[in-house]
């Protein structure tokens, strides 16, 4: 597994995850988005791939994918951005996330090497559960890629080693039954099932889904490893487009703050 | 609902235990979904052993549905192409004559079955996607008749196109939301409709409308689709004293053409055709024949032929029936394709307007657009065979609902 992801969850504090869409606004203006993410501190990167029917996702990714679309991105635009992103920031963990069909539809072992050769350290693949795992998850485990599983709230104690069988790098902890970017869980629902996780596991478990803003992230960064922050600021770049950098920077910033300062 | 075959190498003893058919088929769905598809298999499974589950979706079938449908000889298009075919060709045709159904069309067949799966379960609330509306409108009714709340889900270009069936839902009682997002037709629909079950899989029970989507959709859509298939052997032996010697329906998603055939698919001697949507022609790009212009990938739950690009990025499908415009089909159908068993053929939108016509002047019955490819198929393949021999088509539905459609691909002004 990933030196990379590990380092990123062993420095001592809560790590920010943080989530933008590959090509939107352009496949060009990614890596200026992507740097400000790092110069604000975020701690990992999840890149998202766009994919027509983007199923778990709500109206902020659905229409960043559109606007990814638009600007012609294609999956060599997604894989030249990753590469150039490793030569820029050797250290910085880097996860590609999206739907199997842009990931196995030229052979999972073609994909694993891709993401191999670009330097991407995990792939989270939204509609491969553990059943269907042998897609994808043989081929990126034999690049020395992590697969990272998403558990939820409707994953019982009697599901979870199979999630977490196979999967590395860390355990996405979908914090509500529901697709991105919509509301909150309760906290008190978050905290129990970190702990849960946590007793079957000694993978990080980043939480997610519906987190927005830096009070948000500080409450869950006290009880889990990590939190991922997506759908806001893919909105800053769909507000800003070609100048989103600075925006998204800032509100990295803040997020960043609020998480590594959590426990005090 | 379906024993499976004792043959050891059956072909209906698919798919596998874990809801493959060969390569296709499988369970492609985000996590929070996972555990509701296991429940629904064991729940389906349980169901199936069930005496009092059969005996009350036999008996809907027959005082709601109007089961069964007749097994129709049509001696006129029969007559028609005996004439175009050399000497000693041209079978006789019958006509399995689903639009006789309650609602109009074999949709209600599935849904029957599906809501009481969802009673079974103690779910409140049902949700469906519709693309011309025909599923929609049968979700609804079995909505009604239960007196579950019922959402459907609805391309937004679908709702301005279709505005009789969306009143038809409503009177029935369902909500309709439109879906804006992407091209705004079924494929959109079926998007918006796993996100809603995902964010309340709680209580609710999605009924998709044909055998495609996450195991075990594609297994009980076609058990409560054979119903066809199982009356039409029935119905030709007491007819004929044999069985037909060739089998054809239109494929969508593919759920009436799975019913018809999947009784029959271990008899060597019964051919099957498939027929695909060619839209304006496969080589025009504008179709939604997934088996001739597709290639296998993964979309809505299951591995299967799909419209799509190199990059795996899914492609809009075309065809001037609503019902077959989806870039996808049931994996089985996938399954059948690449063993040879059933062949898949295309009808272009222009073919399947002329049969439309000709089955309305030569036979009386208006049929569904959908329904009208696989009529179109007739002049190719009624001079394969002889004049004793047999041919059944699935008129899956009736077309009522496609004169609109059909009078501005003419050039009517109603």
């Amino acid at each position: 597994m990933s030196q990379r992801l590990s380092a990123a969850f062993a420095k001592g504090r809560p790590a920010l995850v943080t989530f933008v869409t590959a090509g939107d606004p352009t496949p060009d203006a990614t890596a200026s988005i992507l740097d400000a993410l790092v110069e604000g501190g975020a701690d990992v990167i999840e890149l998202g791939m766009p994919f027509t029917d983007p199923m778990a996702d709500g109206p902020a990714i659905q229409r960043a994918n559109l606007r990814s679309f638009a600007a012609g991105t294609k999956t060599a635009d997604i894989l030249a951005i990753a590469t150039a992103f490793r030569a820029r920031h050797p250290e910085v963990p880097l996860v590609l996330m999206g739907y199997a069909n842009p990931m196995t539809i030229r052979g999972a072992d073609w994909f694993a090497a891709e993401c191999a050769k670009a330097g991407v350290d995990g792939v989270i693949c939204v509609d491969i559960p553990p059943e269907e795992d042998r897609e994808l998850g043989p081929a990126l485990r034999a690049a020395g890629i992590s697969p990272i599983r998403l558990a939820t709230p409707t994953t019982d104690a009697a599901r979870l080693p199979a999630v977490l069988d196979g999967s590395s790098g860390f355990l996405y902890y979908v914090s509500v039954a529901g697709i991105t970017g919509q509301q909150q869980a309760a906290l008190g629902s978050i905290e129990e099932a970190v702990s849960r996780l946590k007793a079957a596991t000694d993978l990080p478990v980043a939480v997610g889904f519906g987190v927005r803003t830096p009070e948000q992230a500080a409450a869950i960064a006290k009880v889990a490893s990590g939190v991922v922050v997506g759908s806001a600021l893919v909105e800053i770049v769909g507000e800003h487009g070609a100048d989103a950098a600075g925006p998204v920077r800032d509100a990295t910033r803040a997020l960043a703050d609020a998480v590594h300062g959590a426990r005090g | 609902m379906n024993a499976p075959s004792s043959q050891a190498n059956s072909l209906k003893n698919q798919p596998d235990e874990s809801g493959h058919f060969g390569a296709f088929g499988g369970r492609y769905v985000a996590e929070t979904l996972m555990p509701l598809i296991l429940d629904l298999e064991r729940e389906y499974n349980a169901a199936k052993k069930d005496p009092a589950f059969r005996a009350e979706f036999d008996d809907l079938l027959e005082h709601f549905v109007g089961r069964p449908s007749p097994l129709y000889y049509a001696p006129r298009i029969t007559a028609h192409y005996r004439d175009k075919a050399p000497a000693g060709k041209g079978p006789k045709i019958y006509f399995k004559r689903e639009e006789l159904n309650h609602t109009g069309a074999h949709k209600i067949n599935n849904c029957v079955g599906q809501i009481l799966l969802a009673m079974r379960m103690g779910k409140t609330r049902i949700i469906a996607e519709t693309g011309a509306g025909q599923h929609g409108v049968a979700t609804a009714t079995v909505a009604a008749r239960f007196g579950l709340p019922c959402t459907i889900f609805m391309g937004a270009k679908d709702v301005e196109r279709q505005k009789p069936n969306v009143f038809r839902m409503k009177l029935l009682g369902a909500e309709v939301h439109p879906v804006t997002s992407g091209a705004e037709t079924l494929k959109d629909a079926m998007n918006e409709a796993l996100r809603d079950w995902v964010a309340n899989v709680h209580d609710t029970f999605y009924i998709i409308g044909t055998a495609a989507g996450p195991h075990p959709y594609p297994e009980l859509v076609r058990d409560f689709q054979s119903v066809i298939g199982k009356e039409t052997r029935e119905q030709i032996m007491k007819a004929e004293s044999r069985l037909p010697d060739m089998l054809v329906a239109a494929v969508g998603g593919g759920s009436n053409a799975i019913g018809l055939f999947h009784p029959f698919l271990d008899d060597a001697q019964v051919a099957m055709v498939g027929i695909e949507a060619a839209g304006h022609g496969i080589e025009s790009g504008q179709h939604a024949a997934s088996l001739k212009g597709g290639k296998p990938g993964i979309l809505h739950g299951n591995k299967t032929y799909l419209l799509q690009d190199e990059d795996g990025q899914i492609t809009e499908a075309h065809s001037i029936s609503a019902g077959l415009d989806y870039p996808g089909i049931g994996p089985e159908h996938s399954w059948l394709h690449e063993s040879g068993r059933v062949e898949y053929v295309p009808i272009t939108d222009k073919q399947a307007l002329e049969a439309f016509q000709l089955c309305c002047e030569l036979e009386g019955i208006i049929p569904a657009l959908e329904s009208s490819h696989a009529l179109a198929a007739l002049p190719e393949l009624t001079q394969r065979l002889g004049e004793d021999q047999i041919l059944v088509v699935n008129v899956s539905g009736r077309g009522d609902k496609d004169i609109f459609t059909v009078a501005e691909a003419l050039g009517v002004e109603l």
